[in-house]
């Protein structure tokens, strides 16, 4: 099993491409104006890590992190 | 109408490193080697064409310049032969710098959610559907021509609550404001006036019969203060709107049907699992993303280590950031399962693309559609691709034979 992971979103970085939120529509939540923020405090459920370093490779602005704890 | 035919103003490139034009032919059949070449040069060239102007060629350098709002001003955003003096909300948020930006943006973002676009989708279906009944018993078509051309327009004429059947209208004005004004003022404004007047008109009716489109969302919408937004601010960013809906994301559409009428073995995967198409999206915007922006050079700075003068426009190509090797490895290669893919196709900070969940949605349903209806096509080898000139990449006739080859 994976370590426990947790995703943050940065939100000074994010501009909204959504790309965290079609990958990983378990881990991300999008606000009225379409920012990002992490679903609950970002804890990675098992077997979601995948999604979650997906997610994070694939934001255009950066702003993702994985935090292994 | 829309053709690529231009006043040739301009004196062939012989040097691309130092003289380069992205109005060349050269440039406007095949880039991608030519931006190959400038970047194994440096991460920002130069040319004295268009009052002077940089390019920068890798993705690190495009990244630096779209996050910097400080040197770089979004108040032009198209590399043209003239610099008018730029009129105040010419085209808000894209041409507003900090702190104005902010607000005009945030105006817009929420129409243009995910969410927002899920609604949107079944329309989408039913319009590209119509689009493939209109040619698909005739074995042929020109699938630029008549159907990537169509899908935008008809999305964003249905969110702004105007006419689906003004299309060629606003499709007319896009063509005179994104390739022939980049050589030829007096087209670009005229299809400006003509936009504003439309537009004057559609507010006109609105007063009187509200309705419940974007057109109506802009009038209604308050500043911070509770003000109603000024008409010039109205009027740019309904301008923006049909100019940035429309061309891109018909080139967008346009490019990948180019792509999967050569790459039989890309079609046949997406048909085997449709699954996989919204990753196939992201790999063919960013191998042929469609749109380079412009920026101004307002103070002297570096980038990449290479200096900048001020007075200089700067082509912000996110389609040669895309293909940069040292960001995606075979950068060259269209590889539609891509999983790693931080493309720049709808620019990077904080202009990006306020309708890129449009497009994505508008690329996804256009491509599965037509799969789905037309799983087997190629090109038509007695006609001929043509393609889009300047601001906006995407090819403008695209002869397709439908069916299987005998
Ligand atoms: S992918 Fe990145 S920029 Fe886009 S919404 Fe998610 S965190 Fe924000």
């Amino acid at each position: 099993m994976a370590e426990r992971l947790k995703v943050r979103v940065d939100p000074d970085k994010c501009q909204g491409h959504a790309r965290c939120k079609a990958l990983a529509p378990e881990l991300f939540e999008l606000d009225e104006y379409g920012n990002a923020h992490e679903s609950g405090d970002g804890t990675v459920p098992p077997g979601l890590e995948d999604k979650a370093w997906l997610a994070k490779s694939n934001c255009p602005e950066i702003a993702i992190d994985v935090i292994e704890e | 109408m829309s053709d690529v035919s231009q006043p040739a103003t301009h004196p062939p490139v012989t040097d691309w490193v130092h003289d380069f034009d992205h109005t060349d032919p050269q440039w406007t059949d095949d880039p991608f080697p030519i931006w190959e070449d400038l970047r194994a040069a440096s991460p920002v060239v130069h040319t004295e064409r268009f009052l002077g102007c940089y390019m920068p060629t890798t993705y690190e350098a495009v990244r630096e310049i779209a996050n910097d709002t400080e040197h770089f001003s979004s108040r032009r955003i198209i590399v043209r032969d003239v610099r008018p003096e730029v009129a105040r909300n010419a085209a808000p948020p894209i041409t507003s710098d900090p702190p104005v930006h902010k607000p005009a943006k945030q105006l817009l973002l929420p129409p243009f959610t995910p969410d927002a676009m899920k609604k949107l989708e079944p329309r989408m279906r039913a319009i590209c559907n119509e689009l493939i009944d209109g040619f698909i018993a005739d074995g042929k078509v020109d699938a630029a021509a008549r159907y990537s051309k169509y899908i935008p327009v008809r999305a964003i004429a249905h969110m702004l609550g105007i006419p689906e059947s003004d299309s060629d209208l606003f499709i007319n004005w896009i063509h005179m404001i994104l390739e022939l004004g980049i050589k030829d003022e007096n087209m670009l404004l005229q299809a400006v006036h003509e936009m504003s007047d439309y537009f004057r008109t559609q507010i006109e009716e609105r007063r009187s019969r509200p309705t419940d489109d974007l057109i109506s969302y802009l009038m209604n919408a308050k500043d911070k203060e509770g003000q109603p937004l000024e008409e010039s601010h109205v009027l740019g960013s309904l301008r923006l709107l049909l100019i940035a809906g429309i061309d891109t994301t018909w080139s967008a559409i346009g490019s990948s049907l180019w792509h999967l009428a050569r790459t039989p073995a890309d079609r046949e995967r997406l048909i085997a699992e449709p699954e996989l198409i919204p990753t196939a999206v992201e790999e063919l915007l960013r191998a042929y993303s469609p749109v380079t922006m412009a920026r101004e050079v307002v103070k002297e700075t570096t980038i990449s280590g290479c200096p900048v003068k001020p007075g200089n426009m700067v082509l912000l190509s996110f389609p040669a950031a895309n293909r940069d090797p040292k960001m995606f490895p075979d950068a060259d290669k269209v590889v539609i399962d891509r999983r790693e893919n931080r493309h720049a196709a709808f620019g990077l900070g904080i202009h990006r693309c306020v309708g890129s969940n449009l497009a994505r949605m508008e690329m996804q349903v256009a491509l599965e559609e037509w799969l789905k209806r037309i799983p087997d096509f190629r090109l038509d080898p007695a006609g001929t691709v043509t393609w889009s000139q300047g601001t906006v990449r995407g090819p403008r006739q695209l002869p397709f034979l439908l069916g299987k080859a005998i």
